[in-house]
């Protein structure tokens, strides 16, 4: 299991600063969401790998090993708020856009 | 009057009030700002300077005989730092200069500004620089004295700069503002070390543990960077260029720049810091340079000054290298005659500025070229003039003459096998000389000769009584003390001085006749050498340009801007140029490879310890569904410029993946979360994606090498950090976990979080401040997208109908029996009904999904996500029109409320006594429902509930707004084409 998520994370953390790297401002918001799942699904990662244990107790308390619930309750707010940066990227790319006529990254025409 | 006891023992409280009061009251003065009274604010500084002054003068009995007033408040105990107060006999004295000048300032200040000016200003700027200064001199703390002494250089900047519009004011603050912060900052390093060294910043300790430090091998750092921020702060060479420029300060701000305060802070920290530091050699050849040179320059500079002020400041500059010179020396006579110049130099030069602000009110000028005779309009303030400056060129019967005496007898002494021990005597007299000339000059130019032609204004006059009252009570305390020197200030001098030196302590005497000896020999040489030196150069000096012969062009002040320009213009610029970039493309390049080798550092630093891993075995359902991830991840990765939607789906593909993986790892709260997420961002990136220009891949055929090798650079830097990521994920994961804080978590999320769902106790008990915290920053984002849009202006190109939109009502205009926009109604109508339909049935399971979030995956966060999906189903189904009119969101009023609700329910525990968002948690049993949870952290989770809408709907609804806008902008676009 420990493999495959790894080499997930290594692959979309590649795509991700392949693309933040691009000069378009969608390739750059597009870049950022697949790094921000890397990073989730990193830190999710960090509290070891369980299947079939959620950190939910039972009726009588802690029994058996119990999934680390500390990385899930970091990661579950990391999303939210990466919905939030996300947001805020995009406007400010529409603005960018609007107000320079152009999706460079840097508001600028093309320069080859 | 050792024994003054007036039966009156004030309490430490009142020690804190001395402080307190001028801030107090400067901050009373910035609320009268929009009084038009000059009155008002002026009697209010007058007042707060009198009542700092009597409990000064109450406090007396306290410190006389080396006893010690405190006042002490614990701040930062752990660290050193507290809140100490102490006042003995030296701060005492300087405690009544402040008060007392800065009383007698106000009175004068009263009449000399304007009634243009803003009054209220400059006094609550004074009374700030009042307090400032009171606190340098009562802190009994070296850190707080730091403090304060930054606060004098901050508001001196601001009375400096009073006159805000005049370039000269602006110039003079900033250069007075560079020199004394550097040399702030210098003491306070200085300080830290002495601090270290003594190991307490208790300057009662400091004080005490003299030969420590001295035998210290930090001694010499230390010493230094206290003597730089002493010396520039009094102006001494090589910093004394701020000071004559700081006269373009208002004349009041300048008489007590120049007497009680700012210059005097400086010789005050010497003189304080003597018994700890002086009595090396490094400590005399510093200081003995700096105040001999000091001297001599000031003094000369002096007499070829053509600015009344000007002449007045440099006259300062070589006083205070007087003072200087006589700290340096190190001996207690000369300590003594250093403190009873800083009292005679505050007494004569503080009249003498009032005086010639006076003949400047009066004349309109202060050139002494223009100014003559006045005499006879000013005959009163022209013989006290005459007076303070007869003792500022220490004539006797005068208070200057008396301490320059004693300055004479110091210099004639050996201290130190030196050459600027051997040369003393001869500077002290060619100075005293030179001060002889120009208090002459400034005498025999302003007031006697011819009577002045075309001034700026005619006829002088005396000015108003209250105006000249400060200078005639200075003027008369200079002939009490040069007179009766002994009945008049001895005691006070005695206290303050015994304060310094304590045991240490030298007979001496005040009395104006010591018999026929040599310093008075060198007193007549002065007044005759000076008063011929004047008459030799009368004429000169009539016409000559300001500034003294042949190093009139050497100004420090130009030195001072060329480096300024140089550092913060020439090299910030070539240091931009050179190593920055205005470009995001370069700059996240160097985040991630910084980034990256900042993750490679510790594994290079500490080794790579190889590890056998345990294999654990692949599932192959999901290595299959990863397969297709990291295909969609490479697929998104090379569609994103041309193909913007594909990539989109594909990015919510791998979405969905990675909420599948944690509904397999055991994360089902995260799951939820992501799905959500997940569905708000695509429809989020949907909305943005009409307003991106097209893009197709013909528009760049052309490759050009430079591009290509971008390119490649970039992809081997993205393979190097997936394989590094890939690497570090791996060797993480297959690390045995450490039982950090986890086990405490679920051990305890039931008993005191009176939760199952450990993940949503977390957040909403355990760590609720930091989603308290999370949510506004929800909020805020929120926020300034609604900000954002509200003045978006689409690109020109984007303002045309889409294209999908042109196709369907064109179809409609070719059949006859459609309407225009019947077609985009219509669309996916089953559907929409559907959607329409989802409403309530939406709302329950959000509903349902937040109650049961504190013993079952759910929760405030994905219950607000819900609904707000719930919402955005609307506006899909019906167009946000249709949605508009059903129902009215009013976000915002969530966003508050949600906010509310979270930061009162964490208040509510401060009424119970608890700490800030302490829960408290219970099971209330509902009739047909059961047992339901009722902890207050579900009211808080209420609050992030409503947050979570708010703020998503707010950010969605914003964007699909901009539509609409478009529409009606395309129809008053079109309404002009048509006029015109």
């Amino acid at each position: 299991m420990e493999i495959i998520l790894s080499i997930a994370i290594g692959v979309m953390t590649s795509c991700g600063v392949w693309l933040i790297l691009r000069p378009r401002t969608y390739q750059v918001i597009i870049g950022l969401s697949l790094l921000s799942y890397a990073v989730n699904l990193f830190i999710f990662g960090v509290g070891g790998v369980k299947t079939n244990v959620p950190p939910i107790l039972s009726e009588g308390g802690v029994d058996g090993v119990l999934a680390d619930p500390v990385p899930q309750a970091l990661v579950l707010t990391a999303i939210v708020i990466g919905f939030a940066t996300t947001a805020l990227f995009l406007v400010v790319l529409l603005a960018s856009r609007g107000l320079t006529g152009t999706d460079h990254v840097d508001g600028r025409g093309d320069k080859r | 009057m050792k024994g003054w006891d007036i039966g009156i023992t004030l309490a430490p409280q009142f020690l804190l009030l001395l402080l307190a009061l001028p801030f107090i009251g400067s901050i009373l003065s910035v609320l009268l700002l929009n009084t038009a009274s000059t009155v008002l604010p002026s009697r209010l500084a007058s007042l707060v300077a009198a009542f700092c002054l009597i409990i000064t003068v109450l406090a007396y009995p306290q410190v006389t005989d080396g006893n010690v007033f405190r006042y002490h408040l614990e701040w930062i105990p752990q660290l050193g730092l507290n809140f100490s107060l102490r006042l003995d006999g030296f701060a005492w004295m300087f405690c009544v200069l402040i008060t007392g000048i800065g009383l007698l300032v106000t009175v004068y200040a009263r009449y000399y500004m304007s009634e243009d000016d803003p009054v209220p200003r400059f006094f609550s700027f004074f009374l700030a620089f009042m307090g400032a200064m009171l606190g340098i001199v009562l802190s009994g703390n070296v850190i707080l004295l730091s403090i304060f002494w930054e606060l004098t250089s901050i508001s001196s900047f601001l009375l400096i700069s009073y006159w805000n519009n005049s370039a000269a004011a602006r110039d003079g603050a900033r250069m007075a503002l560079t020199i004394t912060g550097i040399g702030g900052f210098c003491l306070l390093i200085g300080l830290l070390l002495i601090g270290n060294i003594v190991g307490s910043y208790d300057l009662d300790k400091i004080l005490a543990s003299g030969d420590l430090i001295r035998g210290h091998s930090l001694y010499v750092p230390a010493l230094i960077f206290i003597l730089l921020g002493a010396l520039t702060k009094s102006a001494q060479f090589p910093f004394h260029f701020w000071l004559p420029n700081a006269m373009a300060a208002p004349t009041p701000v300048s008489a007590y720049l120049h007497s009680a305060t700012m210059v005097k802070a400086g010789v005050f920290l010497l003189a304080r810091f003597s018994p700890a530091l002086s009595g090396t050699y490094e400590w005399f050849f510093i200081l003995g340079a700096a105040g001999i040179l000091t001297l001599l320059i000031g003094a000369f500079f002096a007499i070829f000054q053509q600015d009344l002020k000007g002449l007045l400041a440099y006259s300062t500059i070589s006083h205070l290298g007087l003072i200087t010179t006589l700290l340096s020396l190190g001996s207690p006579l000369a300590t003594v005659a250093a403190i009873f110049h800083m009292l005679n130099h505050a007494t004569f030069k503080a009249s003498l500025f009032m005086a010639a602000g006076i003949i400047d009110h009066e004349t309109g000028t202060r050139d002494m070229r223009r100014l003559s005779g006045l005499f006879r309009y000013l005959p009163y303030t022209a013989t006290l003039a005459m007076v303070a400056s007869a003792a500022m060129a220490g004539v006797p019967l005068l208070n200057g003459f008396l301490s320059k005496e004693m300055f004479f007898a110091e210099a004639i002494e050996t201290h130190a096998d030196s050459v600027l021990d051997i040369i003393l005597p001869y500077v002290a007299t060619l100075a005293g000389a030179f001060s002889v000339a120009y208090s002459l000059r400034f005498i025999h130019t302003v007031f006697f000769g011819p009577s002045p032609t075309n001034l700026p204004k005619d006829t002088p006059h005396e000015p108003t009584r209250w105006m000249r009252f400060p200078i005639e009570l200075l003027v008369v305390i200079c002939l009490i003390v040069g007179i009766a020197p002994a009945f008049s200030v001895g005691p006070f001098l005695h206290t303050a001085v015994v304060s310094v030196l304590g045991t240490d302590t030298p007979e001496y005497s005040l009395s104006i006749w010591h018999g026929f000896n040599l310093p008075l020999v060198m007193s007549l040489i002065a007044l005759v050498g000076g008063s011929a030196l004047y008459f030799v150069l009368r004429h000169y000096l009539a016409t000559c340009e300001d500034g003294p012969p042949l190093l009139r062009r050497l100004k420090g002040q130009r030195i001072f801007e060329r480096i300024l320009v140089e550092v913060s213009w020439r090299w910030a610029r070539s240091a931009e140029q050179r190593i920055g970039t205005r470009n995001l493309q370069p700059q996240l390049r160097w985040v991630v490879v910084t980034g990256f080798l900042a993750g490679l550092l510790p594994l290079w630093l500490s080794g790579f310890e190889p590890r056998t891993f345990v294999f654990s075995g692949v599932d192959k359902v999901f290595a299959g569904i990863w397969l297709i991830g990291i295909c969609l991840a490479l697929g998104t990765a090379f569609l994103a410029k041309y193909h913007r939607l594909a990539a989109l789906i594909m990015l919510g593909g791998i979405g969905l993946i990675v909420c599948i993986t944690f509904v397999w790892l055991s994360a089902p709260d995260l799951a939820i979360t992501q799905l959500l997420v997940e569905i708000v961002t695509t429809v989020l990136i949907l909305l943005g994606l009409r307003w991106l220009p097209k893009r197709t891949e013909k528009m760049d055929e052309s490759v050009t090498f430079r591009a290509r090798f971008r390119r490649f650079r970039d992809l081997l830097i993205a393979i190097i950090c997936g394989v590094g990521m890939t690497f570090i994920a791996y060797a993480v994961m297959t690390m045995p976990v450490p039982d950090a804080i986890a086990t405490y978590f679920l051990e305890n999320a039931y008993t005191e979080g009176g939760g199952r769902n450990v993940v949503n106790v977390i957040l909403v008990d355990f760590r609720g401040f930091d989603t308290l915290g999370e949510i506004t920053v929800l909020g805020i984002v929120a926020l300034t997208v609604f900000a954002l849009l509200r003045r978006f202006r689409p690109a020109p190109d984007t303002m045309v109908m889409p294209e999908q939109q042109r196709i369907q009502n064109r179809f409609d205009e070719e059949r006859p029996e459609r309407n225009a926009g019947d077609t985009v109604r219509d669309y996916l109508l089953v559907p929409s009904v559907i959607m329409q339909w989802m409403f309530p049935v939406i709302i329950t399971f959000a509903v349902y999904i937040f109650m049961r979030g504190h013993d079952l995956p759910g929760g405030g966060f994905s219950a607000g996500l819900t609904l707000s999906i719930a919402f955005l189903l609307q506006y899909l189904a019906g167009g946000t029109r249709w949605a508009e009119d059903r129902i009215r969101i009013l976000p915002l009023w969530w966003m508050g409320l949600g906010l509310l609700i979270s930061t009162l329910t964490g208040v509510g525990a401060w009424f119970l006594g608890y700490p800030f968002l302490t829960s408290h948690s219970q099971y209330l049993t509902l009739p047909l429902i059961g047992k339901v949870p009722a902890a207050t952290a579900l009211l808080f989770d209420l609050g992030v509930f409503l947050l979570v809408v708010g703020s998503t709907v707010l950010i969605l609804v914003a964007l699909a707004h901009q539509s609409i806008r478009i529409t009606r902008l395309r129809t008053i676009e079109a309404d002009k084409t048509k006029e015109s």
